[in-house]
């Protein structure tokens, strides 16, 4: 195991740019800078070497299988691979061409060789993500198509006139190189009209970007919600005597150690309409029992037990900043005639502001990407961002989709990762 | 936090309003956890306090549902309990496999987090480091990115290479599980590494140690409390990890926190309350662990509490 060495004098102060170096020399007469360069660059290799494993591990089981997924959002060659007439077709006539003889006869060859390698149903698929309802066209014209006799044009439409669609001739253009933007268009709730140019689609399809909103709107709220429940405990946690406060900090530290699926669990034994909440109030005298409160498979839900399992990301950086605030700031303010408000305000609040935007930004980054929560108590309409990413792989499989989408998530996430690394420092993340 | 002598009336009542407040968010982080540990002794299949439990009446209570973590998915459940019977219990009870698996993978991932992560917690402490600031962007970032994109990636990932095919039991969890664990590690032992003397290896040196003596005799030690303390967090990180384990585990790879997953979207029963109780009281246990390890580790580094 390489250790530093008593060789070396470390701090960046000696260089070259010292002049009196260049006339000093070691035991051996090389210039003493240079032995000195030759020795940091020596210690800053053994550096790299202790970090160069996990390095590589990290950009083999993390960087590289996302990089392959984002890739996936922007290629997909089903259409390109199986139907090469008509993409070279595509590729010689420019956007807006009627589609002519010729474009039917490839179209005629395509559907035949799909026939004959039984992809028609994976070509279809590729158009079925943008027009829904047509991968039974591809694959019922595809059984069809040893019938096809020139003239093709009258023969495929004999077959199936949708295949006159203008719309669906600029889909299949889209389709035809296998490197497209298609993907980030739909996510963005985008699409390309006749003409080829970029569209909102219609009003009742525009599930995406409002989802995004939703994401954000409602990951601002919790990170809302528990700096309004943290700051107070942080608080008080800070100004209590130490042995105290690490008494009552075990209340704060068992649910962060406590497996997410237990507390989410318990809050579904909780809430449930038949639940531990709803009966005491029924018992209470509060409600009646044919009035049960619903707040669970909806976005109350969600965001209850978000905020209870996100709590102790806000209360810990907090804690970690107010511990050490000197109490005699706020007296001072006092005997200078501030009220304890202006005190708090004017004296205390200022100081705590590093913990504030450290718990607020993790907060919110955790709550972005939250998936396992909003799927078990979310219902309907307290689903996130991530579990559309997971419907997209698990149930309609369009993964290039499920790709585009996460690509957006990231770039989101790793922004706010950024702003936290500017502003905080990952250095100075603490836990527990 | 006494009140001061001057207070005015209306101090006072914010004060205890204060206060109240604080036992009521209190009272919000832990009676959820707690909640489950009396539920789970439930003699009925609901998930509510029943009046004999409320009157604590013996027979409102019963094991019925450790019970059948037991029995669920054995082959004869109901013949006598011998040795032959809780043979079956470890060779076919589902929440004993996937406690197996939990246990298996937790304990290689976290080894491979551990010793990967202490590496390079070495290095990234050293002064001389060069791109610290990105390269540490890039080791934390696992912890950061939604996990549901790490699963996606890494099911896309591991079919293109085809890792099943390798042979080696449960290794695309394992490597997965591993790369969400280094995070904590890095971060608990360069905190370690924060205070850390280098004089005391400079000595050592001077005094004519070889580098593999003076980090066993002097490094390990010292860095040891936050080696354990990131351990511990990469271990639980990996047993209560379900969406990788969704996306990419084999059908007998299943975990607990994934079957955990299944039980409550399919059958919810108690059941799932008494596996909650066990991790509760798991976590405790690791709770009090770490608390003891914090308190060597600042002992050690002589630094006492303010």
């Amino acid at each position: 195991m390489a250790d530093i060495t008593a060789d070396i004098a470390p701090g960046p102060t000696a260089g070259s740019s010292d002049p009196a170096a260049g006339r000093l020399t070691t035991a051996d007469g090389q210039p003493l800078a240079r032995a000195l360069a030759r020795a940091q660059a020596r210690s800053r290799r053994r550096a790299l070497l202790l970090v160069a494993p996990l390095l590589l591990f990290v950009l083999i089981t993390f960087v590289v299988p996302i990089g392959q997924m984002l890739y996936r959002s922007v290629h997909n060659d089903a259409f390109a691979r199986n139907m090469p007439n008509l993409a070279i077709w595509f590729a010689d006539h420019p956007a807006g061409t009627e589609p002519d003889e010729a474009a039917f006869a490839a179209l005629a060859a395509d559907l035949q060789k799909a026939r004959a390698d039984k992809t028609a149903g994976e070509v279809g698929t590729r158009i079925n993500y943008e027009i829904s309802g047509t991968r039974s066209l591809f694959t019922s014209s595809a059984r069809n198509a040893d019938d096809l006799q020139p003239p093709y044009r009258e023969s495929v439409l004999a077959l199936d006139e949708d295949w006159g669609d203008p719309r669906l001739w600029q889909v299949m253009r889209g389709a035809s190189t296998a490197y497209t933007a298609s993907f980030y268009l739909a996510a963005l709730d985008l699409t390309r009209d006749e003409t080829g140019a970029i569209a909102r689609v219609e009003e009742n399809r525009r599930v995406y970007v409002r989802l995004f909103v939703k994401t954000l709107a409602l990951s601002a709220l919790i990170t809302g919600i528990c700096l309004m429940l943290g700051f107070p405990v942080a608080h008080l946690l800070a100004v209590l005597p130490l042995a105290r406060s690490n008494l009552l900090m075990i209340l704060v530290l068992l649910p962060f150690w406590t497996s997410l699926l237990v507390r989410t669990t318990s809050w579904m034994v909780l809430l449930q309409e038949q639940g531990v909440i709803n009966n005491m109030l029924v018992a209470g005298g509060v409600i009646d029992d044919g009035s049960r409160i619903r707040m669970m498979y909806n976005q109350a839900g969600t965001i209850i037990a978000m905020v209870h399992i996100l709590l102790p990301f806000m209360i810990l950086p907090l804690y970690s900043v107010m511990r050490p605030i000197n109490p005699s700031y706020v007296r001072a303010a006092r005997s200078l005639g501030a009220t304890s408000w202006t005190a708090f305000r004017r004296v205390y609040l200022p100081q705590t502001l590093p913990g504030i935007g450290a718990g607020s930004l993790l907060v919110f980054i955790l709550a972005v990407g939250y998936y396992i929560t909003p799927a078990l108590v979310g219902g309907a309409s307290g689903q996130l961002i991530s579990n559309l990413i997971a419907y997209h792989m698990q149930d309609s499989l369009n993964w290039s989709m499920a790709a585009a989408l996460a690509a957006i998530l990231l770039a989101i996430v790793l922004m706010l990762y950024w702003l936290y690394d500017r502003l905080i420092g990952i250095d100075n993340m603490k836990l527990g | 936090m006494a009140l001061p002598i001057y207070a005015s009336p209306l101090e006072r009542v914010w004060h205890w309003t204060y206060r109240v407040l604080c036992a009521l968010i209190f009272l919000f982080l832990i009676a959820p956890i707690l909640i489950v540990i009396p539920l789970s002794f439930n003699a009925e299949p609901y998930f509510t306090f029943t009046e004999k439990m409320l009157s604590l009446d013996p027979t409102g209570y019963s094991l019925r549902w450790y019970d059948l973590l037991l029995t669920f998915g054995m082959q004869a459940p109901d013949a006598a309990r011998d040795g032959g019977w809780w043979g079956d219990v470890w060779r076919n009870a589902t929440w004993v496999q996937v406690a197996k698996n939990s246990v298996v993978i937790g304990f290689f991932s976290t080894l491979l987090a551990t010793a990967l992560g202490t590496l390079a917690a070495l290095g990234l402490s050293r002064p001389e480091m060069p791109f610290r600031r990105s390269i540490m962007a890039i080791l934390i970032s696992p912890m950061i990115v939604p996990i549901i994109i790490t699963a996606t990636g890494l099911f896309f990932f591991y079919s293109s290479i085809g890792i099943r095919n390798w042979g080696v039991p449960y290794l695309g969890v394992i490597l997965a599980h591993a790369t969400l664990g280094i995070p904590f590690v890095i971060i608990t032992v360069t905190a370690t590494l924060v205070g850390f003397d280098h004089s005391l290896t400079r000595a050592a040196a001077s005094l004519g140690a070889a580098p593999a003596t003076i980090f066993r005799k002097i490094t390990l030690p010292l860095i040891l409390p936050g080696m354990v303390s990131g351990a511990l967090f990469a271990f639980v990180t990996s047993f209560d990890e379900v969406v990788v384990v969704m996306f990419i585990a084999a059908p007998d790879e299943q975990t607990i926190p994934r079957q955990m997953w299944n039980g409550i979207r399919e059958q919810i029963s108690p059941a799932i309350l008494s596996v909650a109780t066990i991790l509760v009281v798991v976590s405790v246990l690791l709770l009090a662990t770490i608390e003891i390890l914090r308190r060597r580790g600042e002992r050690l580094r002589g630094v006492t509490p303010a």
